[in-house]
């Protein structure tokens, strides 16, 4: 899948089943396919705007990065 | 419709508080309000309880009974109203068509929450469940990212900066410094707004409101019978609550919230008035971001202008229209159950002219806001003189 950003926020405060995790990266993307799907991002930050595609294992996040 | 009236008012003070459970907390403030109307326990004929999550904060369920009969209530229907942090908004929404529509005669609400006992990790698990637990959370979402995201669209669409939002916290710091039962009493300056450790980006600590223990209730009377009872009686002339989808990622623009729109447009027409007649306002300021986007929904301020109209000193206290001059979530703290009463109490202290240090000088009619989630609960509440 792939689509374009339509917000993103940097957690830093996360919940207990992320700490680990955190800063991580959270994105609303506006899929081309049509809806808009809350999605991980993986690798470099995104901004609004920018196109991105899904990556990593399917599982119950969902993972995008950004179109190089 | 009957007309209906707020005839009592308690509260207890918003904080950190180690050595109070959420039941006797609920009580203090029940009990300041049946004293401050003159009513006993035996005369309420029904009773509301606004509480998010109880059962995850403090492991009891069943919260309704548990407080009503502690307050002597007993016999009378007691319902809790789970709204995320709306709960206490809708409670006294439900009391209020208890008694317009005839039902009942007294009806007392309470709201109530105690946060402060799980660490935060786990707090901020417990409000993400607010949210779509089977998509966004998912995904590592928690509350303020949501803001966060609704924060960073605003500034996309409408060129919104960290500066205005940073003028919201200031202004409710401010205010919360004059409230003696907020959790922060403490001034801030907007520097210091704009250095705050980032939570979720571009929204730092000051953005957003604190996790807090207490409690507030209202009792409410059909107005004609308001005179007979104790306290100075408030007017409710109109309120309405509405709802939305529950996923940020289903709504169609970010940077409004339908629902508020809906439960303001029915709430001014209930009351005849426009939001230009609105003297002062509590409005949903879980951040700084929400505080902004309410000015636009409920029409105070055009599309895009929140910002700018709060950086410009639109809603200080000296300004066209005080918001939050009880100091806010922000200030006067967010324990969850209990801000859409307590948004209730203060808009009556003001209109009853009892607000103390925080008294306005316009003060006859006012409205309350009161969000939950990220706008799929909206209850808007407008009081005035009787």
């Amino acid at each position: 899948m792939t689509g374009t950003v339509y917000t993103e926020t940097v957690v830093h405060s996360a919940p207990e089943a992320f700490a680990a995790e955190a800063p991580y990266q959270v994105a609303i993307v506006e899929l081309d396919s049509g809806g808009r799907i809350t999605a991980r991002i993986l690798g470099e930050r995104v901004r609004i705007g920018d196109r991105v595609e899904t990556a990593g294992e399917p599982g119950t996040t969902v993972f995008f990065k950004r179109i190089a | 419709m009957r007309p209906v009236a707020v005839v009592g008012i308690g509260k207890t003070r918003f904080g950190v508080f180690p050595d109070r459970d959420l039941l006797s907390l609920a009580v203090e403030a029940g009990e300041k309000c049946l004293n401050d109307a003159n009513v006993r326990p035996s005369q309420v004929e029904a009773f509301f309880l606004g509480n998010f999550a109880g059962p995850a904060f403090v492991g009891q369920n069943h919260l309704a009974p548990y407080v009503s009969t502690a307050l002597g209530i007993v016999g009378a229907p007691a319902t809790r109203i789970e709204a995320a942090c709306a709960s206490g908004g809708s409670a006294f929404f439900h009391a209020w068509a208890g008694i317009a529509s005839g039902v009942y005669d007294l009806v007392l609400v309470v709201g109530v929450e105690k946060m402060t006992n799980q660490p935060t990790a786990r707090v901020t698990e417990i409000l993400a469940s607010a949210g779509d637990c089977s998509g966004e959370m998912r995904a590592g979402s928690t509350f303020p990212s949501l803001f966060a995201m609704i924060a960073r669209r605003h500034m996309y669409q409408y060129g919104t900066t960290r500066e205005h939002l940073a003028s919201v916290a200031v202004k409710n710091h401010a205010n919360g410094a004059l409230n003696p039962d907020a959790h922060m009493r403490k001034v801030i300056t907007l520097e210091q707004a704009l250095a705050g450790k980032p939570v979720a980006e571009p929204l730092t600590l000051y953005d957003c409101s604190l996790i807090s223990d207490g409690a507030a209730a209202v009792l409410l009377a059909p107005a004609e019978r308001a005179a007979d009872l104790g306290a100075r009686p408030v007017r409710v002339l109109g309120v309405a609550q509405a709802s939305d989808y529950l996923a940020l990622d289903q709504k169609q623009d970010i940077t409004t919230f339908p629902a508020v729109r809906r439960a303001a447009e029915k709430a001014y027409a209930m009351a005849g008035v426009g939001p230009k007649e609105i003297q002062f306002a509590e409005l949903h300021d879980c951040f700084t971001i929400a505080e902004i986007v309410a000015m636009e929904d409920l029409g105070f301020v055009p599309r895009g202008e929140g910002g700018p109209c709060s950086a410009a000193g639109f809603t200080a206290r000296t300004g066209g229209k005080p918001v939050n001059p009880s100091g806010g979530l922000k200030a006067k703290g967010h324990p969850v159950g209990a801000t859409g009463v307590a948004q209730i109490c203060d808009l009556a202290a003001q209109i009853r002219g009892e607000a103390g240090a925080m008294q306005l000088e316009r003060h006859a009619l006012g409205l309350a806001q009161n969000l939950g989630g990220s706008g799929a609960t909206c209850v808007v509440s407008i009081l005035g003189e009787i």
